[in-house]
């Protein structure tokens, strides 16, 4: 199967859906030249940076039957816009007693690994779980990327897809013919039987890097990608963790009320899912600080594939 | 453009419900029936009213958090407007939005709003829906003085002029954002003179006469139906009542001031003309006001015997099926 990257995988997926549906168009500061080429200025737009403005502009016109595709560009860029997003897109459906539907594709970029410092570095998708209205996906591979992409733009409501930062160039096999990969449902990237690694992003390869280290030492590590934050997938992870009996969970982002809480929650309150638990949670997080910029620190305060070793060890002890 | 005298009694009957409907919904709130928050349009009326005499039924609107005013003069429904206020499941929003969030979008009413500015935004994405479409439909921000010191105000004006979005930005300048004066706020003391800054026409009206509002709506219109872009139009005016109907919120307007807006109601100034054109008598105007009366009273029977949402209604519409 041919392989083409994770970047490309998702402008795959913006062509393919501007082509199936007229009512699409595209906002961001930056106007890609692929798409104005094939769908012409005026679907295509160039804004100015104003991340807000574009914001509401893409809930008003999805609310006047329109389908918007937002393009933040690094997430840090989508704090400008935080009115529209959490008291406006967010809220309006329900607001307004759902008369109308709001489908709206906000893309946007996370992640360390740039040395972009403080402010370009950050994973801060649990502050959008938080609100209740928002569907988000975080893919982890090319197919997922373009699957998940094609699938949050046809949904009716507002989704925001996490796009990894360290995974642009990662290439990876995505098949010629159409597919979609629907929302909520998890991927195991690998099986295996001693304990789960619930991986996020990047983080899936560092997991699966991790796995192969951790196979010579006789554990066998099973590596789950919930690839949608909202819906979670929270009947799978609970099976994953019923079958090994063991949870580590690997996240670029910090870890205090991170996704990785809610992850540890959705095991760990499920009744039938404690009760086969052999070990506690363990948590393989960013440090809880701004991302630092010179490598040496940067590396510092990230999660990798040792970090995750490390934590399987020390739950695989208990 | 000479408006029939039939369009001027209706502008007039729409001017009065909206006073009515207001002066109905603060006694109840006082009565603890409507809940919440209430904002008071009374004194504006001739502002929405205006505008909308200038639009066609597909023509857009949003409003601001003190939304009753743009709700009737867009024409939606007093029934399903005051059951909203009670929080019944017939009202628009089923009971979730109340008086800050009522919407009709079937009749391009995108919504109050409870952020100041947060809707200018929106509504520009609804005219540039129109210009995407391409038949002439037009949307108009309606908007305070306060939210004219806002970022979403420049960033959507600049947007929509440098796309030539088919836009209306109305200021509704009452000179107090909730109790701060524009005096003390407004680096200009004209908000239009902002269009410069812009490259758009920027023009200030007596937001009291509804005549005015009108004929400066139509040409606004007529521009942004010819694909000449927005325009911005400030309405002077004054509210009368606080900036919501809570009793003993702060109010530091001088009473010599309210007074002399209430010299210039915007109600009587145009019964006043219209009784000198002879296009309504007084006793016509009474029966109006009577039957506008009944039309409340009947919209407060339905409310009132209208259930509450389910409970399970909590959970529903959080996302679109």
């Amino acid at each position: 199967m041919r392989k083409i990257s994770y970047a490309q995988a998702g402008m795959e997926a913006l062509v393919e859906e501007m082509r199936r549906d007229p009512k699409t168009f595209h906002l961001s500061t930056d106007a890609p030249d692929a798409l104005v080429e094939e769908f012409g200025s005026e679907r295509v737009r160039a804004t100015p940076i104003a991340e807000g403005a574009l914001t509401g502009i893409a809930v008003g016109a999805a609310g006047s039957g329109f389908r918007p595709i937002i393009n933040w560009s690094m997430v840090t860029f989508s704090f400008v816009a935080m009115d529209q997003i959490v008291n406006q897109a967010a809220k309006i459906h329900y607001m307004f007693g759902g008369q109308v539907k709001f489908p709206i594709t906000f893309r946007t970029s996370v992640g360390g690994g740039r040395r972009v410092a403080a402010q370009h570095s950050q994973s801060p998708y649990s502050m959008f779980m938080n609100l209740a209205g928002l569907k988000m996906i975080l893919p982890s591979t090319p197919y997922d990327m373009k699957g998940l992409l094609k699938t949050v733009i046809r949904d009716d409501n507002p989704v925001i897809s996490f796009e990894s930062n360290r995974l642009m160039d990662f290439a990876g096999e995505v098949p010629e013919e159409p597919y979609t990969v629907p929302l909520g449902k998890a991927d195991i990237k690998r099986e295996g039987t001693d304990i789960t690694i619930v991986a996020l992003a990047w983080l899936v390869h560092e997991a699966l890097a991790a796995a192969e280290v951790l196979d010579k030492e006789g554990v066998s590590v099973e590596v789950l990608d919930p690839r949608t934050l909202v819906p979670l997938d929270c009947d799978a992870i609970r099976a994953a963790v019923q079958k090994t009996g063991r949870l580590v969970i690997a996240d670029e982002a910090g870890p205090t009320a991170g996704a990785s809480a809610e992850i540890a929650a959705v095991a760990t309150e499920d009744a039938e899912t404690f009760a086969k638990m052999k070990a506690p949670v363990k948590r393989v997080c960013a440090l809880h600080v701004p991302i630092p910029y010179t490598p040496q620190l940067e590396d510092h305060v990230f999660p990798d594939r040792d970090n995750i070793v490390a934590g399987v060890r020390e739950v695989m002890d208990v | 453009m000479a408006l029939t005298q039939e369009k001027q009694r209706e502008m007039l009957r729409i001017m009065q419900t909206i006073r009515r409907f207001e002066e109905r919904a603060s006694d109840d709130y006082r009565a603890g029936d409507i809940y919440g928050v209430v904002h008071c349009y009374i004194g504006e009326e001739a502002v929405a009213t205006g505008v909308c005499a200038a639009l066609n039924p597909d023509d857009q609107i949003i409003s601001t958090h003190r939304g009753h005013g743009h709700c009737i003069a867009k024409g939606a429904d007093l029934k399903r407007m005051m059951a909203e206020l009670y929080g019944r499941e017939t009202g628009y929003c089923k009971g979730k939005g109340g008086s800050m969030h009522i919407a009709d979008f079937s009749i391009g009413m995108l919504g109050a709003n409870g952020i100041v500015a947060g809707g200018i935004p929106i509504v520009t994405g609804a005219g540039l829906a129109a210009q995407l479409e391409g038949k002439g439909r037009v949307a108009v921000s309606f908007f305070g003085d306060g939210a004219s010191n806002a970022g979403p105000f420049h960033e959507s004006i600049n947007i929509a002029a440098a796309w030539k979005l088919p836009m209306i930005y109305v200021c509704e300048n009452n000179l107090y954002a909730a109790s701060t004066s524009a005096a003390s706020t407004l680096a200009h003391r004209d908000v239009a003179a902002r269009a410069a800054g812009y490259d758009i026409p920027g023009v200030v009206v007596d937001g009291n006469d509804v005549m005015e509002v009108y004929d400066a709506t139509q040409e606004a219109v007529a521009r942004a139906r010819n694909s000449e872009g927005p325009s911005l139009i400030e309405c002077k005016t004054y509210r009368w009542r606080g900036h919501t109907e809570r009793v003993g919120g702060a109010d530091p307007r001088p009473q010599s001031e309210i007074r002399a807006w209430q010299e210039r109601d915007p109600i009587e100034r145009f019964v006043a003309g219209l009784m000198d054109q002879g296009c309504i008598t007084q006793e016509a105007w009474q029966e109006m006001d009577e039957d506008i009366l009944a039309e409340i009273e009947e919209s407060v029977q339905f409310a009132i015997e209208s259930p509450f949402p389910d409970l399970e209604a909590a959970v529903e519409d959080v996302f679109a099926e």
